[in-house]
């Protein structure tokens, strides 16, 4: 079998928290509390949760812009945790990340052209004529005019930034894209025309992304499988499919039957949990998502479950299975 | 007689770069008990129509033109001291973030107790009481203790709830909610949701949903009126516009959302962008984005016209 393209096993991030450090009562937040999964290449794995599940550490951990404290990351092969700062960062060409906030992430002194084209330079990718070359080009991927290479990023509207945004991520040909939130501070009209950017671009260049998101169905859309995580965790993973059509964690079901759909004749039954997700400081000791869930037992609430077999490449962790 | 009727409302900022037409000419009506949703994407004026409704539009910006009746008072008529008198006991607002309406210095229960003085009178012990009923009438945990929380202590859902039990304290014939859940997780969503379905069913309130999603909308509306570019290009009963949207815009917002049945497929998109605000004149809106467009498009301005029973859309050139 061939090895993944992203091998990531019992991820973990703490981050200690409250100001009485000098009194000794800092407490500790697992952001991120032994996440596993892997990513093949071109393949497109959604992470879906709501705020505050970790997913956007998740992301940050596997580019090491968040250092992890416990667990292994293996990007083609290599363990990232255990690599030298020159050989992370020649390997970080191959992995890339694009923002939500395109206008946070864009540098609003630079041209558009030097912002796609500071990622070969850093890199030191061709010549200064080469790299205006490589620049016209990777705006014409992006469904820009070679134009836009003149202007700054407040000219542009959010749904341009954002191709900007893809366009530089782009740049040294990557075979991974981290995509965190890339389209939730777009309208909906906007919104679709980057989707279809970014599927077109993962055939045309075999790109996998890692497709983080609180939108349900903008990650079914976009993903060959789906993780869904709660409290630092992943509660469920599998194909996109069966994540849909047969969701198995309860977690899954509330989240599927709470999204609105616009189309009435699809309104089903809601399962809608109870109260709202438990701090991360005061996490539930079982299942995490068990004071909320309507199937809870005894066991829910004492012993938290490991991630079973409940499908064709599709894991849940809950008792019921 | 509709409880409010907004007819030919137009509100301007005037800037340096020219003079932004927000809302341009916008009608509609919300009868007693209804609840009418107002949809677009960002800028097409639907937060400019609600707060020209509160007569709260911020500097620049100025009502130029229409009116606006709730049941017999004309709101554009109203002295600032009659129009104090109508939001909050008449009209009500809810907003995306609870944080810019609630007081950050005062508890939850104050807050609310101080709205049923303010409105109601009676004594601060009796208000006190009152403020612990709403909050437990919107279903806050623990009402009693809860009501000494200040709004920092609180969650976003249960801030949420706080928000609009002390916007239904005095009792209001008419609720405007500005993306009241766009700021939460779906599943808080879908609890505030359910809330806000359940009280305007138990209190046959009329409410104004502003929202950019059409999936709240199915959840909750009876009516929706869809904005583009400062006006209503569609309008009309919620299970007639899912079913058969009539206006090209609101066929595209519509496709252009992923959807269980086509996951993974092209979405289709609206190319372009919406037209600049400070330079619209004649003409269709949305022609230049149009995949129906035809020479008169550009030339006439669309009237909305009843093309199926209840069923407004203004373009001429769409078949039913």
């Amino acid at each position: 079998m061939a090895i993944p393209l992203l091998e990531v096993r019992g991820l973990e991030k703490r981050f200690a928290v409250g100001g009485a450090w000098l009194s000794g009562r800092q407490r500790v937040i697992h952001a991120v509390d032994g996440v596993s999964f892997t990513i093949d290449r071109g393949e497109v794995l959604g992470l879906v949760g709501e705020s505050g599940c970790g997913k956007s550490t998740t992301g940050r951990l596997i580019l090491r812009l968040v250092e992890p404290s416990a667990g292994s990351i293996h990007f083609e092969g290599q363990d990232l945790v255990a690599l030298s700062p020159p050989r992370l960062w020649a390997t970080r060409q191959r992995m890339q990340i694009v923002f939500q906030d395109p206008f946070a992430s864009l540098n609003p002194r630079m041209r558009v052209g030097a912002i796609i084209g500071e990622p070969l330079a850093i890199y030191g990718r061709a010549d200064t004529a080469e790299r205006q070359r490589m620049v016209s080009e990777l705006l014409d991927v992006v469904g820009l005019d070679p134009a836009f290479a003149e202007r700054y990023p407040h000219e542009l509207s959010g749904g341009q930034r954002q191709r900007i945004g893809i366009a530089a991520a782009l740049a040294l040909r990557p075979s991974l894209i981290v995509a965190d939130e890339p389209v939730s501070a777009l309208d909906v009209s906007v919104q679709a025309q980057v989707l279809n950017l970014l599927m077109a671009l993962r055939r045309r260049f075999g790109l996998a992304y890692l497709f983080i998101s609180h939108d349900l169905h903008v990650v079914l859309h976009m993903s060959d499988r789906v993780a869904v995580m709660y409290l630092g965790e992943i509660v469920e993973i599998g194909p996109r499919d069966a994540l849909h059509g047969a969701p198995k964690h309860p977690y899954t079901q509330a989240l599927l039957s709470a999204v609105p759909v616009a189309d009435p004749t699809l309104r089903c039954e809601r399962i809608v949990p109870k109260g709202e997700v438990a701090s991360p400081l005061a996490v539930p000791r079982g299942c995490r998502f068990a004071p909320r869930c309507p199937f809870a037992f005894d066991r829910c609430r004492v012993e938290r479950p490991a991630r079973r077999t409940v499908g064709a490449d599709h894991e849940a962790a809950c008792h019921l299975y | 007689m509709p409880l409010l009727s907004v007819e030919g409302l137009r509100t301007q900022f005037a800037t340096s770069a020219g003079v932004v037409r927000a809302v341009d000419g916008v009608s509609f009506a919300i009868e007693r008990g209804e609840v009418l949703g107002l949809v677009g994407e960002s800028g097409c004026g639907k937060s400019v129509t609600s707060l020209s409704i509160m007569r709260l539009v911020p500097p620049p910006g100025v009502i130029v033109g229409g009116r606006i009746r709730l049941e017999d008072d004309d709101l554009l008529d109203k002295d600032a001291e009659a129009m104090r008198r109508v939001r909050g006991a008449r009209i009500a607002m809810v907003f995306q973030e609870p944080m810019t309406s609630l007081n950050p210095v005062f508890s939850i229960g104050d807050q609310i107790a101080a709205a049923v003085l303010a409105h109601a009178g009676g004594s601060r012990h009796a208000a006190w009481e009152r403020a612990v009923e709403m909050l437990d009438h919107v279903q806050v945990p623990s009402p009693r203790e809860r009501a000494h929380d200040y709004p920092h202590q609180l969650s976003g859902g249960l801030r949420q709830r706080a928000m609009i039990a002390l916007a239904l304290a005095p009792g209001p014939q008419l609720l405007i909610a500005d993306e009241p859940t766009t700021a939460l997780d779906v599943t808080i969503q879908a609890q505030i949701l359910d809330l806000l379905r359940r009280l305007q069913a138990e209190r046959g309130m009329a409410v104004l949903l502003i929202t950019h999603d059409l999936g709240v909308v199915a959840e909750l509306c009876h009516r929706v009126a869809i904005i583009y570019a400062g006006r209503i290009v569609e309008m009309a009963p919620v299970a007639s516009i899912f079913r058969g949207p009539l206006h090209p815009y609101t066929r595209g917002l519509l496709r252009c959302l992923p959807h269980p049945s086509r996951f993974g497929q092209p979405l289709s998109s609206i190319d372009g962008a919406p037209p600049d605000l400070r330079r619209v004149n004649g003409g269709c809106r949305f022609a230049p984005r149009c995949p129906l467009v035809q020479d008169r498009c550009r030339r006439d301005e669309p009237t909305l016209a009843e093309r199926k029973p209840g069923h407004f859309v203004a373009c001429p050139v769409v078949t039913v």
